[in-house]
């Protein structure tokens, strides 16, 4: 199990209309895992999900969901039986109440889960004769949450989950993920902006900036070997070469010299030593940090 | 048993859990024996990945704090790993104690101290020596 790739994308692009939204994604998603696909609004994530749904074909590069190829159109049918999903508008039919949505839906699903459905409704406390347009967004994030969690799938497609929820419900829908994953051995691929929700209930991370994945792994892994280290010198600071690997990026400030390494510190502070600090921090860096460390900033 | 780990800390939440753990027995809010909440559960309640627990839950294990019996769930092991636990920690704590009152004296504040700590920390775990 632990073994498997669920997603795996290869040097995946996509253009639009000369706008370049996905650049060379490479992704593996272990089967079993939460993984976060973090990234700022526009920067692909939305794009990458139709991909890997069918939803949109890839200009070049490929996509494979449970080893199907994701642009061939029986194979992506497949992949959408096996997947459940939860698209950023949550699109339900309006003109429904939320008793007749959960009805048409399940009547897709021949593994539907009657089980999780009445589990989910007292869960979510949701009203079943109101009308799907009379919903609040919580409600229709859970809704829409009920319906991809009950049809059995494997594995859990989440753009943008928690978008536009008040803290207690964006709590309340991590808690449901979290659950259901815990019960039922699946996989869950999310994408958010919200690096707090990342850290909270990811295994597994990808960062993706303009369309490429600039940082992937495991986040103990991340958090286990990013290191900031601050070297506070007498006179002003000196200009180092580091020789040691991970250095992401050295800055120079009056007498204080600050190294941020995705290698741990110690290579770093062999070497810091010998310029002759007159002090040594050396603190974990948060993924908030290693994030806004990777991605560009908008000039 | 109250577990609260800060999953922005930038610390490995399985390693928060564990120090959790571990400060429970040190403390006497878990006792030799005792059962601790199932992965499911814990999971749910602190709403982290249930992944996390179990790595936890795996390295308390190797490490001899805890037993996870099949299908019986995880408990904090026999008195005489216990005992042992507790007094090489105690023992620790007298030096720590002894070394945070030299710094006092020296006019180090706590703030200072605790980072001391975390930066000594942060340089020995990269020797890789003591991760579990």
């Amino acid at each position: 199990m632990a073994d498997t790739v669920i997603i795996e994308t290869a040097d995946l692009r996509k253009h639009y209309d000369g706008v370049e939204a996905v650049r060379g994604l490479s992704l593996q998603v272990p089967a079993g895992s939460i993984y976060g696909f973090l990234g700022k609004n526009g920067a692909g994530k939305t794009t990458t999900i139709k991909l890997l749904l069918g939803m949109a074909r890839p200009t070049s590069g490929r996509a494979h969901v449970f080893g199907l190829a994701a642009d061939e159109d029986r194979a992506s049918v497949d992949i959408r039986r096996r997947t459940g999903f939860v698209s950023d508008d949550k699109d339900l039919y309006d003109y429904m109440t939320v008793a007749e949505m959960i009805r048409f839906t399940a009547a897709f699903f021949p593994r539907w889960r009657a089980d999780l459905e009445q589990r989910y409704l007292r869960a979510f406390a949701l009203p079943l004769d109101r009308k799907i347009k009379a919903l609040s967004r919580g409600m229709r994030t859970k809704l829409a949450l009920l319906l991809a969690l009950c049809r059995g799938a494997e594995l859990l497609i989440l753009d943008e989950p928690t978008a536009g929820l008040d803290p207690a419900m964006t709590e309340e829908v991590l808690q449901a993920l979290v659950a259901h994953v815990a019960a039922e051995e699946m996989t869950v691929f999310f994408s958010s902006h919200q690096i707090a929700e990342v850290d909270q209930i990811a295994d597994r991370v990808a960062i993706i900036d303009r369309g490429r994945a600039v940082l992937t792994g495991s986040l103990d892994d991340l958090r286990e070997s990013y290191r900031r280290i601050q070297l506070v010198f007498d006179g002003d600071a000196p200009e180092p070469a580091f020789r040691a690997p991970g250095v992401v990026r050295v800055r120079r400030k009056g007498r204080v010299l600050t190294v941020l390494s995705s290698a741990g510190a110690e290579r770093i502070l062999d070497e810091a030593r010998a310029l002759n600090p007159v002090s040594v921090d050396v603190v974990p860096v948060t993924l908030k940090e290693i994030f806004l460390e990777t991605v560009t900033v908008e000039d | 048993m109250l577990f609260r780990p800060n999953p922005s800390s930038g610390v490995p939440i399985y390693l928060q859990l564990m120090e959790q753990v571990k400060h429970g027995i040190e403390t006497g809010a878990l006792r030799p024996g005792e059962q601790l909440p199932g992965i499911r559960p814990l999971a749910e309640e602190l709403v982290i990945n249930p992944n996390t627990v179990a790595k936890a839950y795996r390295e308390l294990e190797h490490e001899g704090v805890i037993e996870l019996r099949h299908g019986a769930g995880a408990f904090v092991s026999g008195q005489a790993r216990e005992k042992k636990l507790t007094d090489r920690l105690r023992a620790g704590q007298t030096i720590v104690a002894a070394a945070v009152e030299r710094l006092h004296a020296r006019g180090v504040t706590d703030e200072e101290i605790r980072r001391l700590f975390e930066a000594e920390l942060a340089g020995l775990s990269r020797s890789g020596g003591e991760r579990g």
